[in-house]
């Protein structure tokens, strides 16, 4: 079995109202020095594959129809050898 | 002519569209299961508001590939009208019928409540009753309708007079203000580029009675009925 770590998240350039909040609230716990907060998802996806590059690719494609919306989000895939 | 009304596991406006189709409007209407491969017999699908599979992953992420969705596909390609309602956009969007995504509101918050539509193409088979400029008054109800698409996704839509509603102000003033969940451009409404398939997030089918107080919403559910000469 294979692991992959799949992480979405909302493209640069595309207001994330959730990170945005997140961030008020690190600074107004005296956080200083933030540039930005992110939100995402996190998802981990245990696969029968043979290699970690067929593992890799068969994510990857889960991620270009369902796992992310790639009109708004970016995904990365990591592949636990 | 006939509606046919999507029921997905989660929709929860199927009987508010049944009802409105059958009882306000007196046409006829079914429901079709999301199981369904084939769709015949009706003039327009509506897509209806909800939670389609409980929102899992995103809005309308899932429901893309129930097996009525490739139906609906077909349909649209062969000109029919299909209208989706608010969990019915995002559906449109997640499926590419209509370009754009939709993003959590600015504010973070479910939103319920009434807001004001201007009406800026009333060319299309579901506005055609309506006037360019005048303002509709429509609820709506939702946690992801913040409408997001890229510059040049815009400039296509205002190019070709896609964007049908804007959220406004009570005199038709649409601007920050009068943006109820941070939608680009304060789009509420678009349509595709063959003019037969709608996305609102706005809810005409919760305004069609005098006795809710508004019927805003049945003058774009009888522009379809007059579409067909009905």
């Amino acid at each position: 079995m294979i692991l992959a770590k799949v992480y979405v998240t909302l493209k640069k350039g595309v207001l994330d109202p959730q990170g945005k909040t997140v961030k008020h609230a690190l600074n107004s716990l005296g956080f200083a020095g933030l540039e930005d907060v992110r939100i995402g998802k996190y998802m981990e996806v245990t696969l029968d594959e043979k290699s970690p590059e067929a593992a890799r690719k068969a994510v990857t494609s889960m991620c270009e129809k369902l796992l992310a919306n790639t009109v708004i989000e970016d995904y990365r895939v990591e592949v636990e050898s | 002519m006939k509606f046919g009304i999507v029921v997905f596991p989660g929709s929860n406006c199927d009987h508010d569209c049944y009802h409105a189709a059958q009882h306000v409007l007196e046409q006829d209407a079914e429901f079709i299961w999301h199981k369904e491969k084939q769709i015949s017999g009706v003039d327009c699908i509506i897509l209806p508001g909800g939670f389609s599979y409980g929102d899992y992953l995103r809005t309308g992420a899932i429901a893309k590939f129930s097996p009525v969705m490739s139906a609906v596909r077909d349909f649209a390609a062969q000109g029919g009208l299909v209208i989706g309602i608010c969990n019915g956009f995002q559906i449109l969007l997640e499926s590419g019928l209509l370009p754009g995504a939709m993003k959590r509101n600015d504010s973070l918050k479910f939103i319920c409540k009434d807001t004001y539509l201007k009406v800026e193409n009333s060319s299309s088979p579901f506005t055609n009753l309506l006037e360019e400029g005048e303002v509709l008054r429509i609820p709506i109800a939702h946690a992801d309708g913040n409408y997001y698409a890229d510059d040049e996704t815009l400039k296509q839509l205002n190019r070709n007079r896609r964007i049908v509603f804007r959220y406004s102000d009570s005199n038709g003033h649409a601007d920050d203000a009068s943006n109820p969940n941070g939608s680009r451009e304060n789009i509420a409404g678009i349509i595709n580029e063959k003019g037969n398939v709608l996305g609102m997030m706005p809810h005409p089918e919760r305004c069609i009675e005098d006795l809710l107080g508004n019927t805003d919403g049945r003058r774009i559910l009888n522009s379809i009925v007059d579409h067909f000469g009905q």
